[in-house]
Parts: C-alpha cells; sequence; structure tokens
C-alpha cells in the first residue's frame, strides 16, 4: 500500500457527510488505536516525540514532551485525564472545524491513542458553543466508538478502559486558554491558573491532564500506524507532518488545505488562495489567526513552521492566516481586534483587565480623526508592558502581537490619521 | 421554580458528572431552552441543586457568553465580528442589521423578534463576512442577501 501524503484531509469531502465508523474502518480507521494497544505505553509517547508533533493549537509545544512528563506507574494520581481543546475561537481560524465536520472519528482515534499513551482514565471533548455541526457528528461518532468498544470498559479487549465525554462550552475566548479550559470543565470562570504546578502533573481537579489541540490529535494515531520516520518525511522542516493552512481575506479562492509543513507563505496565499483578488493589492497579513504579528511583502517566502516564523520575529500561531489589502485602514483593523481582545479579557489580572481597554479606546480615537501625537507614545507603553511576562496569561501578550508589529509595519499610517485628524479610508 | 424537566435534565446530566458543579454552564443552558433566558429565581434553584450559593452560581452565568441573564427575542443574532470578517464587510452589514431592526449590538427589537449580539469569531472565516440566527450558520453576506436571510426568521 502507498503511503498517504495527506493523512489528515483524506476522507474529507466538504459538503457530504463524514464517513460513519465502518467507511472509517475501511479506510484503515483504528488501526492506529489497535497498534497501540499492542505497544507499551511508553513506546507510543517515544514514537510521538520522535516525530516531533509541535502542538497545532498556536504555541509549538511538542506533543510528545508533554505526554511524556504525565507520571506513568501505579503510584501515579488517578483518574488521569486527556482534554481534547476543540475550543476553536481564535479570529481567522477555521481548521479545527473542518476536521471535526469532515472526519470525527479521527479526532476520536487521535484522542483516544493519546489517552492510552497517558494511561488515562477520562477524555473530554471541550467543544465551542457554536459548532453546532462539529456537536452533531461528533455525538454520532462517540456513539459509534462505544459501540464498538474503541471506547469504554476494556477497550478491544485490553485490560484498559476510558470513558469518552463531550462537553459543549457556554462560550468565551478564555475558554481555549490551556489551564482556563480545565477551570470551565470544572464548573467555573475560565481564569487562568498559576504555573507551576504543570498541568501534566496537576491539572483537571488536581489529577494529572494533557490539553491537546483537535489537529494536534488528529496526526498521532497515523504516526503509530505508519511510523515516526514516514511522518517526519512528510514535513518540508524538522517539525514532523503536514499542516492545515488557511487563508481568508479579499484573496481569490478563500478556504482550508493540508500542506507538508513548512510550506513558504507564498506557495499558500498564491497557490492555494490564488492570490489577491483583481482591484486588491496585498499590504499585510496575520499568519496564524489575531494573536500573531503582521508578515509583510519581504517575508513572502519564509516558511510556515513555528522555527522559521519564530525566526522573523513572527508565530506560526494556527497556521491560519488574514489577508489585508490596500482597502482596509490598519488603524480600523487594530482597533477591531483590540477591542475583541479587550470584550475577552477575563479580568483576573489588572494589566490585561485596565490595558486592553484603553488600547482599544486609544484606536477608536485616531480612527476617528481624534487622535493626538501623544497617543503613539500610549500605544507603545501598553505594547512594552502588556508583552512579556506581566500578565497571568497569554491573552493580551497575544493582543500586543499584531499591534506591535502594524506600529512598526503601518507607523506612517497611524500617524497621517493623527495629522490629518480624519480616516483617510473614509470616503465623503 | 424549576420544572420537573428541567429539574430531571439537570439531574441526569449531573449524575455522571466527577462533581456536581461542573454540570453548572450545563444546568444554566438546559435552564435557557426551556424559557429562553435564566431569570434569578431559576438560577437560586439551580444554585440549590448543584449546593452552590447564588452568588457563586452567577458568577458562571455572567462570564460565559451564551448564557442570557435577561430575556432575549424569539430569534438571536450572532453577528461575527472577528477580523477577517471586518475585512471582508461587517461594518455594512451591522449597519444594516442595526437600521433594519431599530436597535443596536445587546438590544431587542420592540416586538421580540430579534436580539442581536456580538460574537468572537464563528470560524466561517472562508465565507467572511457571516453571522449566527439561533443555530443556523449564513456567510459570505451581502446586506441585500441578509435582507432575505432574515425573512427567514418570524
Amino acid at each position: 500500500m502507498p503511503l498517504i501524503e495527506r493523512p489528515l484531509t483524506q476522507n474529507i469531502r466538504p459538503g457530504q457527510e463524514p464517513p460513519d465508523l465502518r467507511a472509517y474502518e475501511r479506510a484503515g480507521g483504528y488501526e492506529g488505536l489497535r497498534k497501540a494497544l499492542t505497544l507499551d505505553p511508553k513506546t507510543v509517547q517515544d514514537w510521538v516525540t520522535r516525530a516531533n508533533v509541535m502542538g497545532r493549537g498556536g504555541a509549538g509545544f511538542p506533543a510528545g514532551h508533554k505526554w511524556a512528563s504525565v507520571p506513568m506507574g501505579p503510584e501515579a494520581a488517578r483518574p488521569k485525564y486527556v482534554v481534547v481543546n476543540a475550543d476553536e475561537m481564535e479570529p481567522g481560524t477555521m481548521k479545527d472545524r473542518l476536521l471535526m465536520e469532515g472526519d470525527p472519528h479521527q479526532v476520536i482515534e487521535g484522542a483516544l491513542v493519546c489517552a492510552y499513551a497517558i494511561q488515562a482514565d477520562v477524555v473530554y471533548i471541550f467543544l465551542r458553543n457554536e459548532y453546532k455541526l462539529s456537536e452533531q457528528r461528533l455525538c454520532k461518532a462517540i456513539a459509534e466508538a462505544y459501540a464498538s468498544n474503541y471506547a469504554g470498559p476494556k477497550v478491544l479487549g485490553s485490560p484498559w478502559s476510558v470513558e469518552l465525554r463531550l462537553h459543549t462550552s457556554a462560550g468565551r475566548y478564555m475558554c481555549g486558554e490551556k489551564s482556563g479550559i480545565l477551570n470551565a470543565l470544572e464548573g467555573k470562570r475560565a481564569i487562568p491558573r498559576a504555573k507551576p504546578p504543570r498541568t501534566a502533573v496537576s491539572g483537571l481537579w488536581g489529577k494529572p491532564t494533557v490539553v491537546n489541540n483537535v489537529e494536534t490529535l488528529a496526526n498521532v494515531h497515523h504516526i503509530i500506524r505508519h511510523g515516526w520516520e514516514w511522518f517526519r518525511s512528510l514535513s518540508h522542516t524538522e517539525e514532523g507532518g503536514t499542516k492545515l493552512y488557511g487563508v481568508s481575506g479579499p484573496v481569490n479562492r478563500p478556504g482550508v488545505w493540508e500542506m507538508p509543513m513548512g510550506t513558504t507563505v507564498r506557495e499558500i496565499l498564491e497557490g492555494c488562495a490564488g492570490g489577491m483578488r483583481p482591484g486588491h493589492t496585498f499590504r499585510g497579513l496575520l499568519p496564524g489567526g489575531a494573536s500573531t504579528p503582521f508578515l509583510t511583502e519581504e517575508h513572502l517566502d519564509t516558511r510556515m513552521d513555528f522555527a522559521s516564523m519564530h525566526q522573523i520575529g513572527s508565530q506560526l500561531g494556527t497556521g491560519t492566516m488574514i489577508v489585508m489589502d490596500d482597502k482596509t485602514c490598519p488603524v480600523g483593523l487594530l482597533y477591531g481586534l483590540e477591542t475583541f481582545f479587550a470584550r475577552e479579557s477575563c479580568g483576573w489580572c489588572t494589566p490585561c483587565r485596565e490595558g486592553l481597554p484603553w488600547v482599544a479606546r486609544t484606536l477608536e480615537a485616531i480612527e476617528a480623526g481624534h487622535g493626538k501625537p501623544e497617543d503613539m507614545e500610549v500605544l507603545d507603553s501598553h505594547v512594552k508592558f502588556l508583552s512579556g511576562h506581566n500578565t497571568f496569561c497569554e491573552l493580551a501578550p497575544g493582543a500586543m502581537m499584531p499591534l506591535k508589529s502594524a506600529l512598526k509595519a503601518f507607523r506612517a499610517d497611524f500617524e497621517r490619521h493623527i495629522s490629518e485628524k480624519r480616516c483617510p479610508w473614509r470616503t465623503g | 421554580m424549576l420544572s420537573v424537566a428541567e429539574r430531571l435534565e439537570i439531574e441526569a446530566e449531573a449524575a455522571p458528572a466527577e462533581t456536581k458543579r461542573s454540570v453548572a454552564s450545563d444546568a444554566l443552558k438546559i435552564v435557557q431552552r426551556h424559557r429562553g433566558w435564566v431569570c434569578d429565581e431559576a438560577l437560586k434553584d439551580v444554585a440549590a441543586l448543584l449546593g452552590l450559593s447564588p452568588a457563586e452560581l452567577d458568577s458562571v452565568a455572567t462570564f460565559y457568553n451564551g448564557i442570557y441573564r435577561r430575556p432575549v427575542g424569539r430569534h438571536v443574532i450572532l453577528l461575527c465580528d472577528s477580523v477577517s470578517c471586518w475585512i471582508m464587510g461587517y461594518n455594512p452589514l451591522r449597519e444594516r442589521l442595526e437600521s433594519r431592526l431599530g436597535i443596536g449590538l445587546g438590544q431587542t427589537t420592540a416586538d421580540g423578534r430579534f436580539t442581536l449580539l456580538p460574537t468572537a469569531c464563528l470560524g466561517l472565516c472562508e465565507q467572511a463576512p457571516a453571522l449566527m440566527i439561533d443555530d443556523n450558520v449564513h456567510g459570505d453576506l451581502t446586506p441585500e442577501k441578509l435582507d432575505q436571510v432574515l425573512e427567514n426568521y418570524a
């Protein structure tokens, strides 16, 4: 059998019903889980570590390392948990929806392989409230998985048992934060937790917990089935596997594609998305959701992997890029973005709670033509103090990524708003 | 007072859960499915059922965007204000909604037909600008298409 090159999307036919359990099995589904059950859990962890799967939720932490830090053996605290982070709310990101709507069993199989590798007792899929189709399809797939004993007591005759539960959120951006998601599952406000302790040691109800993104987990059973060497060979770089890349904005074919990890920005923007729409000129893009720094023309031949993006001072984030054209006012765009971040701040720590609304109000004033020259210093100082390690979690530092880079790349546009006392993009 | 159906549904949700409080948001969503929103009386009853103080449960209720602590219209419009929608025409869409319905974000029409709320990215970025009405998503919208979409919600 020839080895597949696009493992994540091989069964996905947009606009059609996803494969049910039998169709999924016919395509080789649950072979990865069957094989994992014949291996020692530590071996499964080791293969995932060797495959070098970087976390696809945005942070890029190697999944294998996360799993390897979970306490194992009879002395380990129980129950242990796997939390599938399906709270896809990063602005500009629509990749996990494709996986859950298009091939829900793949997400479940990946989560089960992870659960076996850390010998977890319960898997929670934490799904965002608005993904109704994903909810419906995951529910059906979970029922099918139980009926065929891929989940439940003594999975496929092995000594290992696992519960599989779907939690639909009541909606808040903070639920996607890696410790906020745990508080949300415990029925609390989704505020972040202090680290240490690490979630792997003390997570849900103080028990060992692995939190992984949907796309990250969708890879792992393929690694077990086809081997880590194969998985590494799919990529153009040291970071293993393929990646779901997305493009939205005024391009010819907005969408999501599975490509080798490390495909360049230009190949995705021009090859996959067909370039800019007629009459629209490229000005910049956010490479992986709203919490990543702007790239401009000079960066288009950079590879879209975590290390390459880091090298040019940006971030891969979720890998779903948002394209800004010449008809869009950068100040207005930033005002919209920072208003979002200010609204979604959980209010737990002061710099974020007080700083983000100040940033949003300042941008509102500049956009409306009421800005003063000293407002640029206000923005610069917020970038300085809200970045780095001055806040409890990554929400505010993430909010500063697009602002900091825009203040550099599009500074003249900000200054023009202030000197002309109006938005040059507004007609009339 | 919670209805028998509400109480049974909440108890069924809580039975297999690790702790009773972990189903707090699920319980509030059950009440909301029955009544459209969560009133003070229902909140107190749910709190008692889960062994929480009303203030503690209200701190959870008010944290989540999807729990309504005030009455909403027959249909709730969630207008996506993510950056992709912003670039692709969020503002004209919002202006059309506000002028047609005569309400701003966070408000309900006088006839109780629509409530208009902002929402974080709906994950429909390839179909921007987009919005959701009740459980249905609508993408690739223009102000003109929006008029037709609204006709389907009486």
